[in-house]
């Protein structure tokens, strides 16, 4: 990006990292649309799982490191989006991909009250807050007997081998029915993830995303140039709200089975979605995708140790808040100066002569 | 149904989170801590006290006798070596480290423990009563509403009558200034949360021989305490008090006209609350 500057410099955000990520980011997307036509099944839900947790980790670490909005809440908007999914296919007899619209508009809609509340509650009691109201949607919803009220329900057979797309999938790739329902779940969250890393990568180039720097850094002096921090924090929770009901949705059409508990599950969405966000590095778009990577690979490694493997995370994300708290990607990014999503505005000479004549 | 016997026990039940939020309002006062560790420690100590009981044969009075110098030495450890490094202007190594604590805590009961429901014994207490007048109240809730009191008189008089109680509200005050004057906050802070960290032990006494509880109810506790503080408003131990009667009164009333509403019922008094009074009841503090 540049911006007009003066005749004579130009502000550009660009690096040499950068150039070459984006060569590697186009080789990771094509690899990743053809994915299903040689990746068996299990890998393909895998690469689901990995999508979905890099989703819902950019939409925390927008709130938490670029909005300084720490919600152990967002679970709310998880299992919102998903049972508004559901309500949408169970009750109404629609279309799961129109359903996951549905989830995230749903979720959004939650968003606005729920900043009502929390907004009024400042630094770390916003944090208790959002969990709060993420108790009271859950306990709602347990109450909402024609979707099974505490003991959760499943989809009605069928509804997601009608889903546009997925008969086509399963007869181009010889494949059976629910398998093909998987891989178009997958491209999905595939389109899901790019789009929300493009998303916020541009926000964070823009005005609006200099605002939020300048609030994080200090609030009086940014409203003392014009940038109104409610404003500003409010839009990226709706925002975040609305991404993560999508993905609450689009998660449960792949499972096709929800109950309260799950739906609105701490450690699932929001303790695993921290430590990815912080293992990895928080307040930089690179980091939680670092941070999904060891994630996988550590459940990986780790899973049939069940709760030691979750004490092993919170001991890590311990240390690594304490130690390094710029996460695995900012101890490399510190070392080799690399960046690959680069936000930084940087100041350089204009070397062509064209620029003299004064435009842009 | 009988309302005004049903009011009683709320204001009973109130005592028991008034205890669990005690010690939050204590932390956060001094030093702008939220410990979301807070509801885990609560479970962690009634682990302690139930070890003791069923290890030594105690009585559980004497046993959370014993784990009160633990638990504030646990407290003042953790305080001194990990929480301190987390303070500063930045809120988010302080929350995030307590709540990888959290998470710590709860998988590392389930590792020792497992997730089976225990409980503390208490025996013939826990289904003792005593006669006022038309109401019949419980032994052990009206020694929970005592203890609380007492509590919370007890802070009260170090907060306000005792030196360490005006080294706590300097560093509060002005951290720099304090330390001008020769108190060291780090050791101040230490104390503070080994000081909660016994008021922690007092309400595991009660949180475990008044019902059952397994390693997974910490975070429930924490929102309770969360509640009782902000309905109260921050800095104001007897508001707390009032903070947690109110959540205590809104669950059973909650429970009385549909046992499913009773967890609901307290959250959406926490809300009301919020909606007419953002800074709580009583609030005392600035922030």
């Amino acid at each position: 990006m540049t911006d007009h500057v003066s005749d004579r410099w130009t502000v550009s955000t660009r690096t040499r990292g950068s150039s070459v990520a984006v060569l590697l980011m186009v080789v990771v997307v094509v690899a990743g649309v053809l994915a299903p036509v040689f990746a068996p099944r299990a890998v393909i839900q895998d690469l689901f799982f990995i999508l979905t947790m890099l989703v819902l980790a950019q939409c925390w670490n927008l709130l938490a490191g670029y909005a300084g909005l720490v919600s152990v809440g967002q679970q709310a908007f998880v299992g919102f989006g998903a049972y508004a999914m559901f309500a949408a296919v169970s009750l109404l007899g629609l279309d799961p991909l129109v359903s996951i619209a549905i989830g995230g508009v749903a979720a959004l809609l939650l968003s606005v009250p729920t900043a009502f509340f929390v907004f009024r509650l400042q630094g770390a009691y916003f944090a208790i807050g959002t969990w709060v109201i993420a108790e009271v949607v859950r306990l709602s919803l347990a109450q909402w007997k024609a979707l099974g009220g505490g003991t959760g329900t499943s989809l009605p057979s069928g509804a997601t081998r009608d889903m546009p797309g997925v008969r086509l999938v399963a007869d181009l790739l010889h494949v059976r029915g629910p398998q093909a329902t998987d891989i178009v779940c997958y491209w999905l969250a595939l389109i899901l993830a790019i789009a929300t890393i493009g998303f916020i990568y541009r926000l964070l180039r823009s005005k609006q995303g200099l605002g939020l720097a300048a609030v994080r850094d200090n609030r009086e002096a940014a409203r003392s140039v014009g940038v109104d921090p409610t404003w500003t924090k409010s839009f990226v929770y709706l925002v975040a709200a609305f991404i993560t009901g999508l993905t609450g949705a689009l998660i449960y059409v792949q499972k096709a089975r929800i109950s309260p508990d799950a739906a609105f599950s701490v450690p699932d969405w929001t303790a695993y979605v921290i430590f990815i966000v912080v293992i990895g590095g928080i307040g930089t778009i690179e980091g939680p995708i670092v941070g999904v990577i060891v994630f996988y690979i550590l459940q990986n490694l780790l899973a049939d140790y069940g709760s030691l493997y979750l004490l092993f995370l919170g001991l890590l994300g311990i240390l690594i808040m304490l130690f390094a708290p710029r996460g695995l990607w900012g101890l490399f990014a510190n070392r080799s100066g690399i960046q690959l999503f680069p936000i930084r505005r940087m100041l350089a000479a204009r070397t062509d002569t064209k620029a003299h004549g004064g435009g842009a | 149904m009988n309302w005004a016997d049903t009011i009683i026990q709320g204001i009973l039940l109130g005592g028991l989170y008034a205890l669990f939020a005690a010690g939050l309002s204590l932390v956060f006062g001094i030093m702008r801590l939220v410990n979301l560790a807070h509801g885990d420690l609560i479970v962690l100590a009634a682990f302690l006290i139930l070890l003791l009981v069923s290890a030594l044969g105690l009585n559980p009075f004497v046993a959370a006798a014993l784990a009160l110098p633990i638990m504030f030495a646990l407290g003042w450890a953790l305080q001194y070596l990990v929480l301190n490094r987390t303070l500063g202007d930045d809120i988010l190594p302080p929350l995030l480290v307590t709540f990888g604590l959290s998470v710590v805590i709860q998988n590392g009961l389930l590792e020792g423990f497992s997730a089976d429901s225990r409980r503390i014994s208490a025996g013939t207490l826990e289904t003792a009563s005593i006669q006022v007048g038309p109401f019949s109240i419980g032994t052990m809730p009206l020694l929970t509403f005592l203890s609380a009191i007492a509590v919370i008189v007890g802070l009260n008089l170090v907060f306000y009558r005792t030196s360490l109680g005006r080294a706590f509200r300097a560093t509060s005050d002005d951290r720099t200034t304090a330390g001008l004057m020769g108190i060291r906050s780090e050791r101040i802070f230490a104390t503070a949360t080994g000081i909660a960290m016994m008021v922690v032990t007092i309400a595991s006494l009660y949180l475990g021989t008044r019902a059952n509880f397994d390693p997974t109810q910490g975070p429930a506790r924490l929102i309770y305490a969360f509640e009782a503080v902000i309905i109260g408003g921050l800095g104001s131990f007897w508001g707390t008090l009032a903070g947690g009667i109110i959540m205590g009164v809104a669950q059973t009333v909650g429970a009385a006209v549909n046992p499913e509403w009773q967890i609901l019922a307290g959250h959406i008094a926490f809300l009301l609350v919020l909606l007419v009074r953002p800074r709580g009841l009583f609030p005392r503090a600035v922030d």
